[in-house]
């Protein structure tokens, strides 16, 4: 007897704990949905600040740049992905100096790891996060950061 | 023309019926009727698949807070036709070692039970391709047909899990096909009919659910879980369990084949849903209440095919509602629960609608001035 009410409780408890996990569901059913719609919602989309996806050297309104072409973050990709191609110049001085030519990049083998970006010793590169770097076409994912006619911003005295 | 029911079809297929008839030789007449229906069946199945995978993916979504398929076309209306293009040009592809020749019938089997139990449901009035006498038998004999495709995949698959799936299955499909004959017998007891034309008609006033009140209940409620296990979705997606079986039954499969077994999960889904309607909540009968006459006709000149349509839609709704809710059973505990619950409940169940059919207390044997026929 004792086990045959067992049963029929058991029925009941378990109809019970059921709807009570439809009732979640339907108010699941019926919260704000969490979806981005991502081309439309351009606008008000936010991407993380620590999202890496485009390497840059910022350049100031001088058109200005703080990379010294020592190569260090050439040396130190993993993927031979940066290229600095240095030219020498003669100074008012006469001493001869190594100055940036171009500071080549290739989007289509960096893996983000972030190494050039911690080992420059001017901290001339940063990654920004301008995701949409999709091209038709992977000669134009070879980037060249430095502006045409950029130059070495002289070091605050 | 009938114009208290403005947009029924009966009335425009009678006429065609005449046309043929007055035209033809019999036998052509009948002949090119049976072709039409046909075509008019398949097309319905196939609509109705897209519909309803269409309608899944919605619900799915918003039950997990997404919002689902919205890229083709407005709203992603046009998605599932997309999907069905896809998969029909997709390679088959042929794989070695399988018993050929039920690896290649199997999913006809499944395709074929589901269309036949598909033919006999009425959709509206004289919407309805057979009415056989002993219409739910039939029904239930029919759709039961589909384990045996299910069997063959797995069995001439040649690979553990397809066989692991199908056995599965057959166990899962053997025990809950039970649970759903006595809940429609118990109806059956109820109406002393099998005829689904009849058993609509039976529901003018009071559908059967409210009409048997408490055992009606617990049979609608019984029908609708073993429905839902018969038709191989979660929480009884064992067969299927992609987390340990791969794809169960059909994981060999591809290109339209695969297809098929997609198609008739869907159909069997929307079938159970169907059947349910017709015999619990009055099929295609519009709402009606006795004595008020304006009101009847109001709701008469709402198509009896909407009125069925919207019923089963709101238990399709239910069933996808169950499934994104509960897990997965054990294999245990699926036989558990129809062998030592739902049966014996069932059994009762029956005993107890006999009772009270003999003592006169359905609805109708009470009020007989409210709701009887
Ligand atoms: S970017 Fe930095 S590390 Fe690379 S060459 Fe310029 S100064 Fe050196
Ligand atoms: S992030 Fe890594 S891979 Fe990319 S350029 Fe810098 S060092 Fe090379």
């Amino acid at each position: 007897m004792q086990s045959f009410s067992k049963y029929i409780s058991g029925i009941f408890t378990s109809l019970r704990s059921l709807l009570k996990g439809m009732g979640v569901t339907w108010k699941e059913f019926w919260t704000k949905k969490v979806t981005m719609e991502y081309p439309e919602n351009r606008e008000t989309l936010v991407i993380s600040d620590r999202w890496r996806s485009e390497l840059i050297m910022p350049h100031d309104e001088n058109n200005e740049h703080a990379c010294t072409a020592c190569g260090i973050c050439m040396m130190n990709c993993p993927n031979g992905t940066i290229k600095v191609i240095s030219a020498s110049i003669e100074t008012e001085e006469g001493k001869k100096k190594k100055i940036l030519d171009k500071h080549i990049w290739d989007y289509g083998s960096c893996t983000y790891c972030n190494l050039c970006v911690i080992t420059c010793p001017s901290n001339a590169i940063i990654f920004n996060n301008d995701f949409e770097g999709a091209v038709f076409d992977r000669n134009k994912l070879v980037h060249q950061l430095n502006k045409p006619g950029s130059k070495l911003r002289d070091k605050k005295k | 023309m009938n114009y208290k029911q403005p947009l029924e079809l009966n009335g425009l297929l009678l006429q065609l019926d005449l046309f043929l008839r007055g035209n033809l030789p019999p036998f052509w007449a009948s002949l090119i009727e049976g072709l039409l229906i046909l075509i008019a069946v398949l097309a319905a199945y196939a609509v109705i698949a897209l519909i309803l995978i269409y309608a899944e993916r919605k619900v799915t979504a918003f039950f997990q807070a997404r919002l689902g398929p919205n890229r083709v076309g407005k709203y992603g209306f046009i998605q599932s036709i997309a999907d069905m293009i896809k998969i029909l040009i997709k390679e088959i592809i042929h794989i070695n070692r399988v018993d050929r020749f039920l690896f290649y019938a199997a999913p006809f089997f499944v395709i074929c039970a589901s269309v036949m139990a598909f033919g006999a449901i009425p959709f509206g009035q004289g919407l309805q391709a057979v009415d056989f006498n002993i219409g739910i038998v039939y029904v239930l004999a029919v759709s039961s047909l589909g384990i045996i495709g299910v069997l063959l995949a797995g069995w001439s698959s040649n690979n553990k899990y397809s066989m692991i799936g199908a056995m599965r299955s057959g166990a899962q499909f053997i025990s809950y096909e039970l649970s759903a004959a006595f809940a429609l017998m118990t109806i059956v007891v109820m109406t002393g009919t099998m005829q689904l034309s009849e058993i609509v008609e039976n529901q003018r006033y009071a559908w059967n659910i409210f009409n048997g009140h408490i055992p009606a209940i617990v049979a609608f409620v019984i029908y609708l879980i073993s429905g839902h296990a018969e038709t191989n979705r979660a929480p009884f997606d064992l067969p299927e369990a992609e987390g340990e079986l791969t794809a169960g039954y059909h994981t060999e499969y591809s290109g339209m084949q695969f297809g098929f077994y997609y198609l008739a999960e869907y159909l069997n889904m929307f079938i159970i849903a169907a059947i349910a309607t017709t015999v619990f909540l009055g099929g295609w009968m519009p709402i009606q209440i006795k004595g008020m006459d304006a009101f009847n006709q109001i709701m008469w000149y709402i198509p009896s095919y909407v009125w069925f349509i919207g019923k089963t839609a709101v238990l399709v709704f239910i069933s996808l509602w169950v499934r994104w809710s509960f897990p997965r059973l054990r294999i245990d505990l699926l036989l558990n629960l129809e062998w030592k619950y739902l049966l014996p409940i069932n059994l009762v169940n029956i005993l107890i609608m006999v009772l009270i059919v003999l003592a006169g207390w359905t609805l109708t044997d009470l009020f007989p001035i409210l709701f009887g026929n």
